[in-house]
């Protein structure tokens, strides 16, 4: 089995988070890139020939990939491939959907004459062992398994809700469906058995009518020719991560004594590209509660209930409470941070104030990459900077 | 101007055998997530040298373990990289080297194949972020036969017994003697066993020494030499420390919580200290903790208190315990209500409940690895 990893989406609705990355190269638990969870899944499910289809923003997402080394994906046979839209003789294209993403790279997939191939999304923070989900497909005999998670009913229509019959097999399926007639979400992770995934996608490309979508196109025309949908269900955590707010939230699920999402599971190791940093050093009189901190890091401050990504600066007198630091962020000192996110290589000047407690009910204050606040500025609860 | 690397990895072993014992002097870890060997390493790739030899004798296990393939220093070359040079790697080499010259000898065979014009031979017990290409270039522009680089700092009674002395004349840098061992005090000249020659010189004192029988590198090759070779000094300015014992083990580790000590080894952009990737989860603080004044590396769970003390990767201090001014390395558990005062624990120690353990720094209490206390 080879995967398929969708990871082009702008994620607009991360805003300024995405404005120069692609979603999935979005900093994530302090140490992670979103896309680490599904490469790490992969290698921790012995999947070894990853092609990642890339197309907004990639500078970064490339750059961190590299050839795959961190996640063992560098390999003489398989490995990570990117694999960017490109010039054809009859012309160029960007994808035009996933379903059309994928069709353009038929002839990749091809060359590994994989039996099944696994199509992925590189904006979902869990942990899955794609290998039971291929064992459940091989046993169903199925034609496209996907896997579902029961969401609450207000939630429902924001996923693909599909309906099952007693064993599990698919009988309907509406892609964000106003009035969802069960909880089964769709995951946005596919099984194929690789000719159906041939067949159904030349299918249609040729239709003009079709957006070119898994959810919306490709999955209900298999229904349709009475094709075998199976719904491998999921229990674990798992969260879309493209809102500000789901960001934040999956962020803090790595805090407390028994966090809901373990990161520090020796059996299922999260790889990621390690950045060369020395140990954190706790300055006199830092204070860390609650917290999660990466390396590189110097503390003298308070910190609360937040998350500290590698080398972030945090001077005397500053208080940051329920806020998400990434990466290289310089913090003064006398500074007070509420409820944020403070993107890579921010500078918040000394006696800056940034955003508003949680409870004053603002929203979440974003302050983009590289940003400079200067000394003593105030920035208001919800505001979203940008250079 | 290319130069090959050449790296001791045991010759200290002896001084700190409790640390020593299952693992050479260049794989004892050191500052929460480092091997002494990857100052060198990295001081090497971070000087343009990409050839490095890495002389073994006994117990390298751990740091072949440790070194790999050599990649996470950059050290994975198609023609080039690390090499690891064990004993008996030479038809003649029949018995275990017992010198630095010995080892050279073992090791002629690798030296006699190598293209690069010099070598820069290093030991693994110093923690010291070093250009050898500055090193190099100073070398290269004052026609020099052979540099040593030194360091002008105070020696004490522990440390004199292990100190190679300069004597260097201030105006032109030459080594006029070089004194080993000797009985001094005070602010000194001594050696940090860092040597810049061309490689064919090198060969060829090796092979005279041979032919004459001698066995010291300092006594038979640098000190007879003062004279008619172009010995000079280079003065090395950055903070140095030697893994002498295992009070100046604790006491290196201890300087980390200095900031300046801090800053001068790992705050340079330019020349990063590299070391293996373990891929741990960032540390995670739970509510109740208090720690202070010290350095945690990453994937440690801390409940407890924790104050002016060194944190490897993968250490769990659970509530109520209290670790103060201790060194624990790898996977260390402290149990609850444990409480630890001057401790070092090795690789995979637990701590079990309520245990009091005490030391001091000049003589700390020492765990030694996967024991259950």
């Amino acid at each position: 089995m080879i995967a398929m990893l969708l990871a082009g989406g702008q994620g607009s609705r991360l805003y300024a988070l995405t404005s120069k990355i692609a979603k999935p190269a979005v900093p994530f638990g302090a140490k992670y890139r979103i896309i680490d969870f599904p490469l790490s899944n992969c290698i921790n499910s012995n999947i070894d020939t990853v092609g990642v289809l890339t197309q907004y923003q990639p500078l970064v997402l490339n750059d961190y990939i590299g050839n795959g080394q961190p996640w063992d994906l560098d390999r003489a046979f398989g490995g990570v491939h990117i694999l960017p839209p490109y010039q054809e003789k009859s012309g160029a294209e960007w994808y035009k959907g996933t379903a059309n993403a994928i069709y353009q790279n038929l002839h990749f997939i091809r060359s590994y004459s994989p039996e099944y191939v696994l199509i992925l999304s590189g904006d979902h923070i869990y942990k899955m062992d794609y290998g039971q989900m291929l064992e459940a497909h091989i046993q169903q005999k199925a034609d496209c398994t996907i896997a579902v998670l029961e969401v609450p009913p207000e939630e429902a229509s924001r996923f693909g809700i599909m309906a099952t019959d007693e064993r599990g097999r698919i009988v309907d399926f509406e892609e964000k469906p106003k009035k969802p007639k069960s909880r089964l979400a769709s995951m946005g992770i596919y099984i194929f058995t690789a000719q159906k995934l041939y067949d159904y996608l030349t299918w249609d490309e040729n239709d003009p009518n079709s957006s070119k979508d898994f959810g919306k196109n490709v999955i209900p025309a298999m229904l349709r020719q009475g094709e075998y949908l199976y719904a491998w269900p999921f229990r674990g955590y798992w969260k879309d991560v493209g809102t500000i707010e789901s960001l934040w939230n999956a962020n803090m699920d790595l805090l407390g004594e028994v966090p809901a999402l373990d990161i520090n599971d020796s059996n299922w190791r999260i790889h990621s590209r390690n950045p060369i940093e020395p140990p954190h050093y706790l300055g006199r009189s830092a204070e860390v509660q609650n917290a999660i901190v990466s390396g590189g890091c110097e503390i003298d401050g308070k910190v609360e209930h937040s998350l500290l990504s590698s080398n972030v600066k945090v001077g005397k007198d500053t208080r940051i409470e329920d806020s998400v630091i990434m990466s290289d962020v310089t913090v003064g000192k006398g500074v007070r941070i509420d409820y944020a996110i403070i993107d890579e290589g921010a500078v918040i000047g000394d006696h800056a104030v940034i955003g508003e407690p949680r409870s004053a009910g603002k929203g979440i204050t974003v302050i983009g990459r590289g940003v400079r606040v200067e000394d003593g500025r105030s920035v208001a609860g919800g505001t979203i900077l940008e250079d | 101007m290319k130069a090959l690397g050449i790296v001791f990895s045991n010759i200290h072993d002896k001084y700190v055998s409790e640390l020593t014992r299952s693992r050479t002097m260049a794989s004892v870890p050191y500052g929460g997530r480092y091997r002494l060997i990857d100052f060198v390493l990295s001081n090497m790739v971070n000087s343009g040298i990409t050839k490095v030899g890495v002389i073994t004798k006994s117990n390298y296990q751990s740091l072949m373990d440790h070194i790999g393939s050599g990649k996470d220093w950059d050290l994975s070359r198609k023609n080039a990289g690390v090499i690891l040079l064990p004993p008996y790697g030479a038809v003649d080499s029949n018995s275990l080297y017992k010198t630095r010259l010995e080892a050279l000898k073992g090791i002629l065979g690798f030296l006699t194949k190598q293209s690069e014009d010099y070598v820069v031979m290093t030991d693994s017990d110093k923690v010291q972020n070093a250009d050898y290409a500055d090193v190099l270039d100073r070398h290269e522009q004052q026609n020099a036969d052979i540099t040593v680089v030194y360091k002008h700092g105070n020696v004490s009674k522990s440390t004199a017994q292990q100190s190679i002395i300069y004597h260097v004349d201030k105006k032109t840098s030459r080594i006029l003697d070089v004194m080993v061992y000797p009985d001094v005090r005070g602010m000194q000249d001594y050696c940090l066993n860092i040597f810049v020659l061309k490689r064919q010189l090198l060969i060829d004192l090796v092979v005279d020494a041979m032919s004459n029988g001698y066995t010291s590198f300092h006594r038979n090759i640098l000190q007879p030499n003062c004279d008619t070779l172009k010995i000079l000094g280079y003065r090395f300015e950055g903070y140095s420390a030697t893994v002498d014992s295992l009070a100046g083990y604790y006491r290196c580790n201890m300087d980390l919580l200095d900031r300046k000590v801090l800053d001068d080894l790992f705050g340079n952009p330019e020349r990063p200290v590299y070391t293996k990737v373990r891929d741990s989860a960032p540390t995670r603080y739970d509510a109740g903790n208090r720690v202070r004044h010290s350095l945690v590396a990453d994937g440690c769970e801390i409940y407890g208190e924790v104050e002016d003390s060194i944190l490897f990767r993968g250490v769990k201090i659970s509530p109520g315990a209290k670790v103060k001014g201790c060194i624990l390395m790898q996977d260390t558990i402290v149990s609850e209500h444990a409480d630890l005062n001057c401790v070092i624990t090795d690789k995979n120690v637990v701590i079990r409940d309520r245990r009091v353990l005490s030391g001091c720094p000049d003589l700390p209490f020492f765990i030694g690895k996967n024991m259950r206390v």
